[in-house]
């Protein structure tokens, strides 16, 4: 750890007491946080906890309802960026700010754009964006354009568009979530070299181990509600577990063992193109039988979306077989594959598994709602419906119970992605397939999705599971495949695997 | 041949004439659009131009009063689409068809409050938008005539290639063009960076109709004389069209309007010609030809982002 | 919710006010050119009240407009914005005026092949629309703008064609058939004092009103077709042919407006002129479905409220008011609609969730 850099007499960032409410819902309730100059503090919380509305109060983009906010001991009001940005805190959004078509200069210049007379000075940009990039050695092309560079190199991007703005704080909001094991190496290396340099970083994560790897302090919020300020050389994992949940969580799946049966799904010498038409699925072939968990890990971009869109029939295949019990699905439509066997719990429940305006008992039929018992000769029964939705959220304990007739988009995600389950499930089919199920949810909800897809697999069902989360990977699947540049560069078994050798797999490395 | 090299001056001449009015309602489209407000209203805000622009040069003999006129009167009924779709984040189309409806409908009530009649009284030539080579090229050679016809066509014309050229200037080399450019693209970014997306995109919807109020006046105080409730008939949307078969970009609905305008040009000649092609017909060409084009090059166009999309500030 | 408080919040209400709030801006517009508002308020209802024939009049007004308010409803409700009801209404009526004129039929079969080639041309426009939409990703609020106005010069054409063509000096086609028309029994009309223009039109309108309803709220179809309207990648998920259900949706969508263009030809029109301008009925019928919140039954009641105010409005020009100051009015009344929602009245603070 860093410590030596720390000096205790300079505070860059106090919060004091913050309270957060929109409408009658207390967002933070009473948290306080204190920052010193050299410091690496990690904000640890649940999803929902929080966090990430506290740093946006910090970065100026809403005011706190009650509460001070200090720089360097003064007490500041930040009610829009551009001030946050005047007393030097930066922030690196989890989802980027980054605008797609532009090029790397122009996003990094953006909102302080330097002049010549009424002409935009882009050589003095670029002379600009050069000198940043050498003294931290965050080496990229500044007129590449951001849709065409990795989410690894984005990220350097939004590091660099903080430092122009002359940071000397830096909020990191979840900023591994997509990159690999290694960049998660060379991060943590550059958050290093930045406070080596006197700055200062506020990182908020769930992850305890990068908290472990990389922080001086961390501060745990539960609920919204400050719980205690620690010194992470002090503590273990589990303790920050502890304070995270507030009560003992065991990481560990129960699992029984179980002999895969029966081929279901084999996908032979796939070929297909992302959105732009350039080929990203370059032969890619998996198999998957009843009664196991295949897991496929992977960075994001290297096919498996396109994979997962091929078998449900969202995309076509430019080559290969998909086949499912024997029938192969490629190049037909979703009706055809999920006839014969396919059912999924898409990555995006907003976009793909829900339609939002519909009430749960509508998205309950969302394949079903042309036969019996739901509709008979083109006549909906809603009372058929009703009934049907009302089991299944008992059964799957999606709450509230009231909801039948509401829209889906009054429930909260973890009860949404119950919704898709409860209905994919329902659909009794042979192949499950899974990305990213547990995506954005808290810890009970990720434990139910979690008890629920192994159950599946205990009936006897054959389970694909994509996530980027390699921790769920490696605690459910029975074997485990790596996806790199559209194929398949190595398999193991589930208890054979490790971090180091899936991280260097994904990053597209042998193993000998 | 003497005759064909005539009805080309002609041609080129009406391509001109009805190029010029669709190219700075096209501009206008550019701006709103490329900040991420869809403008439908561009053909109202044209009417209302159109129906100013006559007016006050009628009142005032001064044809560029009445043409910088045209141009506020369009931005006042943009400043309502842009406070209804940007402040209050009503529906960009039907704010904008609701535009379409209030502005003729304004446009002609005031026209018979003045003129006593829906259409307003001719303008004397004085009181149009000056031609700039009037008298420069004498008829005669048929060389003579060409260039006489080519060269007869109004200020407002060699303009609207000036006006584009700034225009370009302001998208792609100032600081308003990038982060207008940017607010469609990503609003939430230009927020995290300090950019006001709401008055960014204010700027650029008020832009966008003083643009097309000057379309609607090229209409009536160039192509024709007077304001009539037909002056503007799906110009605006052309425009829109051109906008889209420009792929957002001003250069390129220059390309677009400029080959609509030569399909109205092309109904022009043929209409005068002896050949006996029915008028309706021919009047069909510049909407049919907009659909081809559209179908020929939508698919590759790249839209704005968050074009269509309210923009709500995180409070 | 106190019941107060639900009516306060409701659509109904809102639109309401958005109605009242058009009126005053209407007599501000008045005041400015000069007219007495209250005078010519006053004239307006009163052409509306007075006696069975103008009420009639105003019934005979609204009925193509709740017909293409009802296909805008239906084309909102699935997820489409039909702006070309102008010109499946326009060539809904050139079609079923060829027809009317050249088909030799007998009474009611003749209105039904009327009314079916009306509704197959319409269905046909709608479906060319949404075919430039499903297969080349075409904006369909562009596409049918101009394809309202190559409806428009199509139908002039053959308007002017010499087999429809008026044989006097009308620029108009020839009257169709008058076994083809659907007014009221001229007994009927003459005993209840109505209008000779009154048909059967507005019972057409309240049964497409039935079915609409039924399609979009009790239908198997109806439900795959608003998913798709709702969410696109979902519905597709979901295994429904989201291109197949664009289509559908503006073929509905486009037989009713052609429906409506029959309706109107075949009770007051009877002929089509040769146009210098869109009449913009389609226009019309997006303000009828916008204050009917593309609901059916508000639907008919908005229709009807704007045929009223229409035939109102042109009886306006007596005392020396512009007609058009009706378009100001609704003008007004579709944009104060689009930003209603900020008309939020509360009776106390209410419960608001988080937006994180």
């Amino acid at each position: 750890m860093a410590t030596e850099h720390i000096d205790l007499n300079v505070k860059v960032v106090e919060m004091r007491d913050i309270v957060k409410k929109f409408g009658d819902f207390v967002a933070n309730d009473g948290i306080n946080l204190t920052v010193h100059k050299g410091e690496i503090h990690a904000i640890l919380g649940e999803n929902g906890a929080g966090k990430s509305t506290l740093m946006n109060q910090l970065y100026g983009m809403f005011p706190p309802t009650s509460g001070q906010i200090l720089v360097h001991g003064k007490p500041v009001v930040l009610d829009n960026p551009q001030k946050a940005i005047r007393e030097g805190i930066g922030m690196v959004h989890q989802h980027f700010m980054l605008v797609p078509p532009f090029t790397v200069t122009e996003n990094i210049v953006l909102g302080m754009e330097p002049v010549k007379g009424i002409k935009l000075d882009m050589a003095k940009a670029r002379q600009d964006v050069k000198e940043i990039s050498e003294r931290y050695g965050l080496s990229i092309d500044p007129d590449a354009k951001i849709e065409d560079i990795s989410v690894g190199m984005q990220q350097r991007v939004e590091i660099r568009k903080a430092l122009y703005r002359g940071a000397e704080t830096l909020i990191l909001d979840e900023p591994t979530a997509s990159l690999t094991p290694q960049e998660i190496t060379e991060l943590i290396h550059i958050m290093h070299s930045l406070t080596a340099d006197g700055k200062s970083i506020i990182l908020i994560t769930h992850k305890l181990k990068e908290i472990k790897a990389s922080a001086d302090y961390c501060t745990i919020i539960r609920l919204g509600k400050y719980i205690d300020t620690v010194k992470v050389a002090d503590v273990t994992e589990n303790d920050l577990a502890s304070l995270m949940v507030g009560r003992k969580v065991t990481f560990s799946v129960e699992k029984p063992p179980m002999k895969a049966g029966d081929l279901v799904l084999d996908v032979k010498d796939l070929h297909g193109v992302d959105y732009r038409g350039v080929e990203i699925l370059k032969g890619l072939s998996i198999q998957v039988h009843k009664g196991e968990i295949l897991g496929i890990a992977g960075i994001d971009g290297n096919g498996q979306t396109e994979m997962v869109e091929i078998i449900t029939g969202l995309r076509k295949a430019t080559g290969g077989q998909v086949l499912v019990n024997g029938t192969d699905v490629v190049n037909k439509p979703p009706r055809f594959g999920f006839e014969h066997g396919v059912s999924s719990i898409p990555a995006d429940r907003q976009r793909h598994g829900l339609v939002l305006d519909f009430s749960v008992a509508e998205n309950m039929i969302l394949q079903n709602y042309g036969q019996e018992p739901f509709s008979k000769k083109g006549i909906l029964d809603q009372k058929a419906i009703g009934q049907y939705t009302q089991d299944a959220m008992e059964k799957y304990d999606i709450r509230p119970r009231d909801a039948v007739r509401k829209p889906a988009r009054t429930l909260s995600g973890g009860n949404q992605q119950k919704v898709i389950i409860a209905r994919e499930v329902n659909n009794d089919k042979d192949l499950l397939i899974a990305v990213n199920p547990t995506r954005g949810l808290d810890v009970g909800a990720i434990e139910y999705v979690h008890k629920y897809i192994i159950e599946q697999r205990n009936k006897g069902k054959a389970v694909l599971l994509v996530s980027f989360e390699l921790d769920e990977i490696m605690s459910l699947s029975d074997r485990i495949d790596v996806i790199f540049d559209g194929k398949i560069s190595g398999s193991m078994t589930g208890d054979q695997a490790n971090e180091e050798t899936l991280g260097m797999m994904m990053a597209g490395g042998k193993v000998q | 041949m003497d005759n064909f090299i005539n009805n080309l001056g002609i041609l080129i001449y009406a391509t001109l004439l009805y190029t010029a009015p669709l190219l700075y309602a096209a501009m206008g489209s550019c701006f709103s659009e490329v900040s991420g407000v869809v403008n439908i209203g561009i053909e109202g805000m044209m009417t209302v131009g159109a129906f100013t622009g006559a007016t006050v040069a009628y009142f005032t003999g001064n044809p560029w009063l009445g043409f910088v006129c045209a141009g506020l009167a369009g931005m006042a009924f943009a400043l309502l689409h842009g406070i209804a779709t940007i402040q209050f984040g009503a529906d960009q189309t039907i704010s904008g068809t609701a535009i379409n409806f209030l502005a003729p409908g304004v446009a002609i009530v005031t026209a018979k409050a003045i003129f006593n009649s829906s259409d307003t009284v001719p303008l004397d030539p004085s009181s149009k938008i000056p031609t700039l080579f009037a008298g420069v090229f004498s008829s005669g050679t048929p060389w003579s005539n060409f260039m006489k016809n080519v060269f007869s066509t109004y200020a407002s014309t060699y303009l609207v290639f000036v006006v584009l050229v700034v225009v370009w200037f302001v998208f792609y080399k100032t600081r308003f063009g990038l982060r207008m450019r940017a607010c469609g693209e990503h609003p939430l970014a230009c927020q995290s960076l300090g950019i006001n997306v709401h008055r960014t995109r204010m700027i650029c919807v008020c832009l966008s109709g003083f643009l097309a109020g000057l379309g609607g006046a090229c209409m009536t105080m160039a192509t024709s004389n007077q304001f009539r409730p037909t002056s503007i008939v799906g110009q605006g949307f052309i425009a829109i069209a051109a906008v889209i078969f420009g792929k957002f970009r001003p250069q390129g609905a220059m390309i677009g309007c400029l080959l609509f305008g030569l399909c109205s040009g092309l109904r022009v000649v043929i209409g005068s010609s002896s050949l006996n092609i029915s008028v309706q017909l021919l009047s069909m060409i510049p909407y049919v030809v907009t659909v081809i084009v559209l179908i020929l090059f939508v698919g590759k166009s790249h839209v704005p982002a968050a074009n269509g999309k309210p923009f709500v500030k995180t409070k | 919710m106190s019941k107060l408080e639900k009516i306060l919040q409701s659509a109904f209400f809102r639109t309401i006010i958005s109605i009242l709030i058009g009126f005053a801006v209407g007599a501000i517009f008045l005041l400015i050119v000069n007219i007495s508002p209250a005078e010519a308020y006053a004239k307006l209802f009163s052409s509306i009240f007075s006696n069975p024939k103008s009420l009639s009049y105003c019934v005979v007004y609204a009925t193509p407009l709740i017909i293409l308010g009802l296909s805008v409803a239906f084309s909102f409700r699935t997820g489409v914005f039909n702006i070309g009801a102008e010109g499946q209404f326009v060539v809904g009526s050139m079609a079923a005026c060829v027809v009317g004129i050249l088909v030799p039929a007998p009474p009611i079969v003749l209105p039904i092949l009327c009314i079916a080639a009306a509704a197959a041309a319409g269905a046909l426009w709608g479906i060319i629309v949404g075919f430039l939409k499903v297969k080349w990703g075409i904006n369909e609020v562009l596409s049918m703008i101009m394809f309202n106005w190559i409806a428009f010069y199509l139908s002039n054409y053959i308007a002017d064609l010499p087999i429809i063509k008026n044989e006097g000096n009308a620029e108009a086609t020839k009257n169709v058939q008058e076994a083809a028309m659907i007014l009221l029994p001229k007994s009927w009309i003459d005993s209840l004092g109505l209008c000779n223009s009154a048909s059967w039109g507005i019972l057409i309108a309240a049964i497409l009103a039935v079915v609409v309803y039924i399609i979009i709220e009790k239908t198997s179809l109806g439900y795959s077709l608003k998913a798709v309207g709702f969410n696109r990648d979902a519905a597709e998920y979901g295994g429904i042919n989201a291109n197949r259900s664009v289509l559908i949706a503006l073929a509905i969508s486009g037989a009713m407006g052609g429906i409506a263009g029959a309706t109107n030809l075949l009770g007051i029109g009877q002929r089509i002129a040769i146009f210098t301008a869109q009449e913009s009925y389609g226009f019309q019928g997006i303000i009828a479905a916008l204050i009917g919140a593309s609901n059916p039954l508000g639907v008919f009641v908005g229709g009807l409220f704007y045929g009223a105010i229409k035939y109102g409005g042109s009886r306006l020009n007596i005392i020396g008011a512009p007609s058009e100051v009706v378009n100001v009015i609704m003008g007004t009344v579709i944009f104060l609609i689009a930003i209603s929602h900020i008309f939020n009245f509360r009776l106390r603070k209410k419960k608001k969730g988080g937006d994180k």
